[in-house]
């Protein structure tokens, strides 16, 4: 599967060509109305729901039940931060633990991760040892192996070694990202030119000194890329804690928040829950989108890298 | 496949630098450089996902009661599981799900990015940052976000309904549940997908499509026979996400069982059967049999796929 995409400088100097091109196109074809209504249907698709969830995370139970303003407007009264409040009380504060986990995890799991991809990504690049090719084999028949059929084995696996239950057993299996090896290998084949790194070895500097000082700038957007997707597979992931964690106070927000729901249906006494699960997660969703709007400029192009070509 | 052709573009990269290097012992002691880079890696590779693979294959090999203990039954379990009804359905269910899911998340992303690259208006890049929105929430959120819009005691949907007249469909009712998960997942991913999609035609040299202009070519004509084309091998990658994604069909019936009680069964996906089977009745040996025959069924169907698509994504 040709390792070779367009490097970053042809892919740059291609949309600012191509930048124009769009620009002299759309001035031809007037504004272009029907593209555009298009467009807003589709962000009003997208956005309502997470507009419903803005909303809804200022009201109180009774507010979301039957408010003033309907399901997709703010009530008269602005709950929001007693709401904050009552997630403070709730068992002692417990969704601020679990988000504080969910943060964790994803951090800890996410950089691992990235750092374990950039080392094997750019040894498979750059480096032609015993064994490369049937290793790279592997790991690109593992990028189809569905992760989840591996969480029973790998819970019975860290039950056997006492690990279930503990961090450990949901930072270390998302420490597992063969499609960043793959994506750090197909970007460090391109970014990184061997000539660069001979000239390097030949000023002197060793193997790991050049790894640091001249391959590691080169590959930045890339790590940016797989940093993103890795933390965001950790903070997703629903299925390995749902399985390894059993302990109220080490879940992530996303199985915490789910048992509260599951709660609230089961109508056990739950009602008054509602309005916590809504603002907490409207609060859970903002640091991704936060961290997805600052970020842009890095993964809107990296996103393309894994193309097979 | 993939594993052979990889390599060759890169061999003969290498090739030329052996040439130049040959005498230089020193070059070719440096390549066991590359296995401590790649060290930590196999680490984590062998320890979360062979020895995992290897133990589910054996586990699912033995049976295990409390009063005969662990006994080795061989292919029992997978004559057992691909005869399990309860598991035939599950792969049927996710087997719908591929065939509409995969199409309405393709058509929505493909159409979006060809929309996108044809604009470069402020309002265009609003539109794709929102587009891809979804994306940055947790998938079990969106579910749960979707289980109280689809809900008639919170969601809008009566609302709505009403402006044109009409009572709401019950979303999570039996004969809706089907729809209403596509709804989910189309929303979660679509977005993801248009991103991949826009950023392969950003990476299409412009000057093709000049010389298409001057042919006289619509855009609808520049979309279908130009850009489609050469993006196809992204769009195959697309879809083998997808495929992967939607065979493993887990969160979303998961989370939203218990808004929509009764809709949903715990055997609904064979992951949601493996889960239960394990955790809710300790059969970790039937389970496994179950995981290992689903990942065995997506490898498979990920093959072939790739094998039917091997032109457009320019493997061989």
């Amino acid at each position: 599967m040709a390792l070779v995409t367009d490097t970053p400088k042809q892919r740059d100097s291609g949309r600012k060509v191509r930048g124009s091109g769009a620009r002299n196109r759309a001035r031809n074809g007037g504004p272009r109305i029907g593209s555009h209504i298009f467009l807003l249907i589709l962000v009003i698709y997208f956005v309502t729901p997470i507009w419903w969830l803005t909303v809804a995370s200022t009201k109180d139970t009774a507010g979301l039940f039957g408010g003033s303003g309907g399901p997709l407007w703010f009530d008269n009264e602005f709950h929001f931060f007693s709401n904050v409040q009552g997630l403070f009380e709730r068992q002692d504060g417990i969704y601020w633990r679990w988000l504080g986990n969910s943060f964790l995890y994803a951090i800890s799991g996410g950089v691992g991760a990235t750092i374990l991809a950039v080392l094997a990504g750019y040894g498979f690049a750059k480096y032609n040892f015993r064994g490369r090719t049937a290793f790279f084999g592997i790991l690109l028949g593992a990028v189809m192996v569905p992760l989840t059929a591996l969480v029973i084995p790998t819970f019975v696996l860290l039950s056997s070694v006492g690990l279930v239950n503990t961090i450990w057993a949901v930072i270390l299996p998302s420490l597992l990202s063969p499609f960043g090896v793959y994506l750090m290998r197909v970007f460090a084949q391109e970014a990184v030119p061997d000539e660069l790194l001979d000239a390097a070895r030949i000023d002197g500097a060793g193997e790991i000194r050049t790894f640091f000082q001249i391959a590691l700038p080169l590959l930045r957007p890339a790590i940016v890329t797989v940093l993103l997707l890795s933390v965001v597979g950790t903070w997703n992931n629903f299925f390995l804690p749902l399985a390894v964690l059993s302990d109220p106070l080490l879940l992530p927000v996303t199985v915490g928040l789910n048992g509260w729901q599951a709660l609230s249906n089961a109508g056990s006494g739950g009602e008054a829950l509602w309005n916590l699960i809504t603002t907490g997660a409207f609060i859970s969703i903002i640091p991704l989108i936060i961290a997805f709007l600052s970020l842009q400029k890095y993964w809107q192009g990296g996103l393309s890298l894994g193309s097979l070509k | 496949m993939a594993t052979t052709t990889a390599p060759t573009s890169s061999h003969s990269a290498e090739a030329s630098q052996q040439v130049k290097h040959r005498p230089d012992r020193s070059y070719r002691r440096r390549q066991r450089w590359g296995w401590l880079f790649v060290a930590p890696f196999a680490l984590i590779f062998l320890t979360f996902l062979i020895l995992p693979l290897v133990y589910a294959f054996r586990m699912s090999l033995f049976t295990s009661t409390l009063a005969t203990g662990n006994k080795f039954v061989g292919a029992d379990n997978y004559v057992k599981a691909f005869t399990d009804p309860i598991f035939l359905q599950g792969l049927g269910t996710v087997a719908k799900f591929a065939l509409i899911m995969i199409p309405a998340q393709m058509i929505v992303a493909l159409v979006a990015a060809l929309v996108l690259d044809n604009l470069a208006t402020w309002a265009s890049k609003f539109s794709r940052l929102m587009i891809f929105i979804p994306y940055a929430v947790p998938v079990v959120i969106g579910a749960l976000m979707w289980g109280f819009l689809y809900s008639p005691r919170f969601g809008p949907a009566s609302d709505i309904f009403a402006i044109f007249g009409l009572a709401a469909p019950e979303f999570l009712a039996q004969s809706n549940i089907f729809g209403s998960l596509v709804n989910i997942v189309t929303w979660q991913w679509a977005g993801y997908y248009m991103i991949i999609i826009y950023a392969a035609l950003r990476g299409i040299d412009p000057g093709i499509y000049e010389a298409a202009v001057l042919d006289g070519a619509s855009d609808r004509q520049i979309a279908t026979r130009i850009k489609i084309p050469m993006i196809s091998s992204s769009l195959v990658m697309v879809v083998i996400f997808a495929l992967i994604g939607t065979l493993q069909f887990f969160t979303e019936p998961q989370v939203l069982r218990a808004v929509a009680q009764g809709a949903i069964p715990t055997s609904y996906t064979p992951n949601m059967y493996a889960f239960s089977l394990a955790f809710s009745y300790s059969q970790f040996n039937y389970a496994s049999a179950i995981s290992f025959a689903l990942g065995i069924v997506v490898f498979v169907f990920s093959f072939f796929f790739l094998f039917l698509t091997r032109k457009q994504s320019g493997l061989k």
